[in-house]
């Protein structure tokens, strides 16, 4: 009785480690860098300076400190309720926004083996898209709660968008779980030992799809037409101000992360590296230092298409979900099996 | 003639986006590198920190000049304030002991509120008295008093001039101003 106490209290240790170490530390904190980097790449992108001017004393570090002003002045400023009748759901939106986004890490294997997996559920990328597509209550229930106008626009944006893309990125998927024969992710991953077996070289078109679906899922530029500063100010967090505006949009940043390390799991062979095997320690930590790596290269790619490619229309954005990235999905999927099965007859 | 617009029709290449997607993020990224690492493109000036010169001819805030013994080179003689546009100079004259200086002014106030910096009052000044080479800004104050400028606060900013009193015609008999 006594040592299955301990091992529990172990068990639970390692979780709250495991958690601390990688939600709080890694996600949260790219997140929050996030904030400063995405201003400051699209400033230097457009020959801008961007923020600089947040120190402490005489450090600057070209305006880090800005990730730390900015939750200061959001802390301290007016929380503003609008004259709403449901204000109960106005300040549940944010939270119920950023528990899904938070909750997804849940199943991403940062590094090999259980310990480096805060929970392996074998059902793995279905627990995500279960996850991922409660985040549409958040917008939709901000929007509506916000008794404005432009809110509910984009909230009925949102809701379309997001059930649309969620049909095809869950199809764009279905040619990975084809080829490695697993929804678990941490399987997924360790069927990409070599550097041919990658997802993205295996299913090249079904990490486009990937890309695309999960970024108008995140509703970023070229997808924000739920936000769409031209036409409804600023779509469902319009009526938003100091905490709840800065949690929708650390939501977002945190999504921003999702994306990365699930593409990251999914296509760029998560935490393995080509031609190193080996269960030591040091194998261990390169192993996820790469995991970090490829991470952060999909972050940066996310930024960089975010500030490349204009906005599509409504109308553009609801064509192309349906009439082109469902269909390249539903193609890719036939080749695919029918590929598989030539091979499994050779 | 209208001008004629080249424009490219989109092809089956362009309207599958993934290359231009791919090429436009090639582009940002060059752009990134090139401001981060070879020339900067960014033409912003830091302003207090850093600043752009002005140009030689920029009118700025006025000073009255001054002759060799430190006095005023002003002889009152109103031709600024009859030239000013925005009537913001008034001169209270007085007699002054040298009588080959006649005049000079106990009261030179510029009111800098209503002067438009057209550098009108330094053409007319036959005496090199008034100048409007400061290379000093406009300087912003609490109360509408402060944005008057006496003589003394203008002189504060002067210089002793070489130049001759009163223009080349009358320097044989004066010669005061070398």
């Amino acid at each position: 009785m006594h040592i299955t106490g301990n091992l529990l209290l172990d068990t639970i240790l390692l979780a709250v480690f495991k958690m601390v170490g990688f939600m709080f530390v890694f996600v949260m904190g790219l997140a929050t860098v996030l904030t400063w980097v995405e201003r400051k790449y699209s400033a230097v992108v457009q020959n801008r300076i961007g923020p600089n001017r947040a120190n402490v004393g005489t450090l600057r570090l070209g305006g880090l400190f800005h990730m730390i002003a900015d939750p200061i002045k959001m802390l301290t400023k007016e929380d503003f309720t609008p004259d709403t009748p449901n204000p109960i759901l106005f300040r549940l939106a944010p939270v119920l926004a950023l528990i899904p986004a938070m909750l997804v890490f849940v199943v991403i294997p940062f590094g090999p083996g259980d310990n480096f997996q805060i929970s392996s559920v074998n059902a793995g990328i279905l627990f995500i898209f279960g996850i991922a597509s409660l985040n549409v209550y958040g917008a939709v229930l901000g929007a509506w709660a916000s008794n404005n106008k432009w809110s509910l626009m984009g909230g009925l944006r949102i809701s379309a968008q997001m059930i649309s893309y969620e049909v095809a990125i869950g199809l764009s998927l279905c040619g990975i779980f084809m080829i490695y024969g697993a929804v678990d992710l941490q399987e997924i991953v360790v069927g990409q030992s070599t550097l041919l077996s990658w997802g993205i070289f295996l299913q090249p078109v079904s990490f486009i799809l990937y890309l695309t679906c999960a970024i108008a899922e995140n509703k970023r530029a070229p997808f924000d037409v739920a936000e769409a500063e031209s036409e409804l100010t600023a779509g469902y967090w319009t009526e938003y101000s100091a905490m709840g505006f800065a949690v929708l949009a650390l939501s977002e940043f945190i999504e921003v992360v999702m994306i990365g390390c699930l593409g990251t799991t999914l296509f760029l062979g998560g935490w393995q590296i080509p031609g190193v095997h080996g269960t030591s320690p040091g194998i261990i930590a390169l192993q996820i230092g790469a995991f970090i790596v490829k991470t952060l290269i999909l972050v940066w790619l996310q930024l960089t298409i975010r500030w490349t490619l204009p906005r599509f229309r409504y109308d553009q954005v609801m064509r192309l979900g349906w009439r082109i990235m469902l269909p390249l999905a539903l193609a890719n999927l036939v080749v695919t099996g029918v590929v598989l099965a030539i091979v499994d007859r050779l | 003639m209208a001008k004629v617009v080249n424009r490219i029709e989109p092809d089956f290449a362009r309207q599958a986006y993934v290359v231009e997607a791919i090429k436009g993020v090639g582009l940002v990224t060059r752009q990134f590198a090139r401001n981060i690492f070879g020339r900067k493109d960014t033409p912003t000036v830091q302003y207090p920190e850093e600043r752009k010169p002005y140009a030689a001819r920029f009118r700025g805030r006025h000073r009255l000049m001054r002759r060799d013994d430190g006095q005023v080179r002003c002889v009152a003689c109103m031709l600024c304030a009859t030239a000013c546009p925005a009537n913001c100079i008034g001169i209270v004259a007085a007699e002054h002991g040298n009588p080959d200086i006649e005049k000079y002014p106990t009261r030179f106030e510029i009111d800098l509120l209503k002067c438009i910096y057209c550098g009108f009052c330094e053409e007319a000044c036959p005496c090199d008295a008034i100048r409007l080479d400061s290379g000093i800004h406009s300087v912003p104050s609490m109360t509408r008093r402060d944005q008057k400028a006496g003589v003394l606060n203008l002189m504060a900013i002067g210089a002793p001039s070489i130049a001759t009193q009163g223009g080349e015609f009358k320097s044989e008999s004066h010669g005061g101003g070398h």
